[in-house]
């Protein structure tokens, strides 16, 4: 059984949420409330890059014709398969805070899930990878204790931003075909294995913050699919605007 | 000991090149000229930021993309090791921060140049980074010991950083067309300023006197201007770019570069604050500091807090 | 600017690599321990300076003043047999 265009399309999922996510947490670049976070969130944001980075590399050998850049760079919304939640704007520091908390916390037990697969290099990159987000999520997660116990604004901030990102969650869990073939052929693995254990750890830090998790209906979905908010096509024109405007060029 | 005693204590450590440390004494106008390039030099690493930030989200590739983020990250870096050793003498960041934002205290007018292509990032790092460590280097051997400690690790770190916008300006001299094109017209827009960052002529200088006698600058502003003059007109011509002077030339016998006249009224035009981005520089640098009031403040509350949890317990 | 005590406290790094002792690098500032030890990691060891970090609040240091200094380090100027260059060794003594 071939699942060449599966493994393919799953790590560029992988990619993509590394690099969407990195390129927002760019945006903070000298906009940080403390200089010593400004670094704290390049930090994490390079973190991000090298997984991405990694990731394309992978799925450049897996696909055989694009290089890693023309993988990031010359893609559109539609062929992106980042989740919703990694897309979104970085709205004010609480914000920016959870949504990294609430990724974090998801990639480390995605990347825990992987170590157990099949595929060797999956296998590699998500042990690289899992030191790296369990301090993302060390970091993220702390300053959501601080801010839910801090001072009446921080917690109403941080609730704001609860109820904002929160309707992208599931978004997190979803999956179609690629997940099939993968699930059967040990490659990958059940999202829906590791949703308890990724609520368990929210609500254990919304706890210590004193915070609740939303009781929201919302659920909205279409990441792994290509179908995202209109964030996302903004983002891009953005970042690929050399590699468009001058096609062919060499950077 | 006397008024006296203490001054030949000092003097003496200067003339050994000993380092001065925060808790010696020190006369009052070597403690406020220290006090004001350190935080000066820090605010430039900072606001530095800012015109290379203007492009990170925009890099071409992953590679150069990570590059440039993790040398901003450097200058911020290097503007806390700077507000640290600033510190040491008791002024606190915040006020620091305050006198930037009143136009009290100053960074270098170079920032206030605008980044307009992707070449410009090249030419940060190879001019304006280059001129930087030249004086930097210098600075190594300053007489304040905190100054000096912070310029050590600052050089060390530096290093990449004149190398990675060389190599933009030489794959950019190797690509197409328009590629060529902006890489001159970044070498074209920034020679000058670059010229300028080492301050006016010794002639004009009135800071420079003082300042070498007390061993806070090592070297003067035309002295070290001529030392990266001379390696970075021979590192244009590796590439092929033209330097904007028509009046550059070789001087055989005393085997320098020699330049045509800096427009110095440009200069003190841009420093007075008519730069194209003077006003966008402090203006974002006091919004988000603003901005990030609420997240001090949250945080010194909470650890208060926790504080008193603790106290409570331990009675 | 209407609060000019608006920024965290100061706390002082030291980092040991290698075998070597703690060695002071800086400052940070920062409003809890978690958040100093986390500032001085980004801050102080991006390029693999670091195996253990101290941080410690800058105002819980002592330190000696310069007044003190002829009391507490001129005594130890003249206790020249704390060296071992100050004995006589005989000639053609080796690996002493």
């Amino acid at each position: 059984m071939t699942t060449k265009i599966e493994l393919y399309n799953f790590v560029l999922r992988l990619a993509d949420d590394n690099l969407i996510l990195a390129q927002r947490l760019a945006e903070w670049c000298s906009c940080g409330p403390i200089l010593e976070e400004d670094l704290a969130m390049t930090n994490i944001s390079l973190d991000l890059l090298g997984q991405a980075e990694d990731f394309y590399e992978y799925a450049s050998e897996l696909n055989g014709e694009k290089s890693e850049d023309e993988l990031a760079f010359l893609r559109s919304e539609r062929e992106y398969y980042n989740h919703l939640l990694v897309e979104q704007p970085n709205g004010d520091f609480a914000c920016t805070m959870l949504r990294q908390m609430l990724y974090s916390t998801y990639a480390k037990f995605l990347y825990e899930a992987l170590l157990n697969s099949r595929d060797e290099k999956l296998v590699a990159l998500a042990t690289k990878g899992l030191k790296e987000v369990k301090y993302h999520f060390r970091h993220s997660s702390e300053w959501i204790i601080r801010f839910g116990k801090g001072t009446k604004e921080s917690n109403e901030r941080t609730k704001n931003a609860l109820v904002e990102l929160w309707r992208f969650t599931s978004d997190l869990f979803e999956m179609n075909e690629t997940d099939k073939v993968l699930i059967t052929s040990g490659i990958s693995f059940s999202l829906r294995d590791i949703y308890p254990l990724w609520k368990a750890e929210i609500s254990n830090v919304l706890e210590e913050a004193g915070l609740e998790i939303p009781n929201s209906e919302n659920n909205i979905i279409g990441g792994i699919n290509g179908i995202h908010t209109e964030y996302l096509g903004h983002l891009l024109s953005e970042m690929q605007f050399l590699q468009r405007a001058y096609p062919g060029a060499k950077w | 000991m006397t008024e006296e005693e203490k001054l030949n204590h000092f003097n003496s450590l200067i003339e050994r090149d000993e380092k001065i440390e925060p808790k010696d004494w020190m006369p009052e106008a070597y403690r406020k000229t220290v006090l004001r390039q350190m935080t000066q030099h820090a605010h430039s690493e900072v606001i530095g930021m800012q015109p290379e930030g203007n492009w990170v989200l925009r890099a071409p590739t992953l590679r150069a993309k990570k590059i440039l983020l993790a040398k901003i990250q450097d200058e911020g870096g290097h503007g806390l090791y700077l507000y640290s050793a600033a510190e040491t003498l008791g002024m606190d960041r915040s006020e620091m921060i305050e006198q930037l934002h009143e136009g009290k205290a100053k960074y270098s007018h170079i920032f206030n140049y605008p980044t307009l292509n992707w070449a410009d990032i090249g030419a940060i790092g190879w001019l304006v980074d280059g001129a930087a460590i030249v004086n930097q280097v210098s600075l190594q051997r300053t007489s304040y010991g905190p100054y000096a400690r912070a310029m050590v690790r600052i050089c060390k770190e530096e290093s990449f950083h004149q190398r990675q916008g060389y190599e933009i300006m030489a794959t950019m001299m190797n690509g197409t067309t328009a590629q060529k094109d902006m890489a001159q017209d970044a070498m074209n827009r920034w020679w000058w300023p670059s010229l300028m960052m080492f301050g006016p002529s010794d002639k004009d200088s009135w800071h420079t006197q003082e300042s070498m006698h007390w061993k806070i600058k090592r070297a003067s502003n035309d002295d070290l201007r001529q030392k990266f003059i001379d390696k970075t007109v021979d590192q244009a011509y590796v590439i092929g770019l033209t330097v904007p002077d028509k009046d550059l030339k070789f001087n055989e016998t005393t085997k320098h570069w020699e330049i045509g006249d800096i427009n110095w009224d440009e200069f003190w035009n841009v420093v007075k604050g008519n730069g194209l981005c003077n006003h966008k520089r402090i203006s974002h640098h006091i919004q988000y500091h603003n901005e990030g009031k609420w997240v001090r403040q949250a945080v010194m509350s909470y650890s208060e807090k926790m504080n008193a949890i603790q106290t409570a317990a331990s009675i | 600017m209407e609060n000019n005590n608006d920024q965290l406290p100061l706390w002082e790094v030291f980092i040991q690599k290698g075998g070597s002792p703690f060695k002071h690098e800086g400052s940070i500032h920062a409003s809890d321990k978690n958040m100093a030890l986390q500032n001085a990691r980004d801050i102080y060891t991006r390029r693999g300076e670091g195996r253990l970090i101290w941080v410690v609040p800058s105002d819980s240091i002592a330190a000696t003043t310069v007044e003190e200094e002829a009391e507490f380090f001129d005594p130890a100027d003249d206790k020249i047999y704390r060296h071992p260059t100050f004995y006589k060794m005989p000639e053609g003594a080796k690996n002493i």
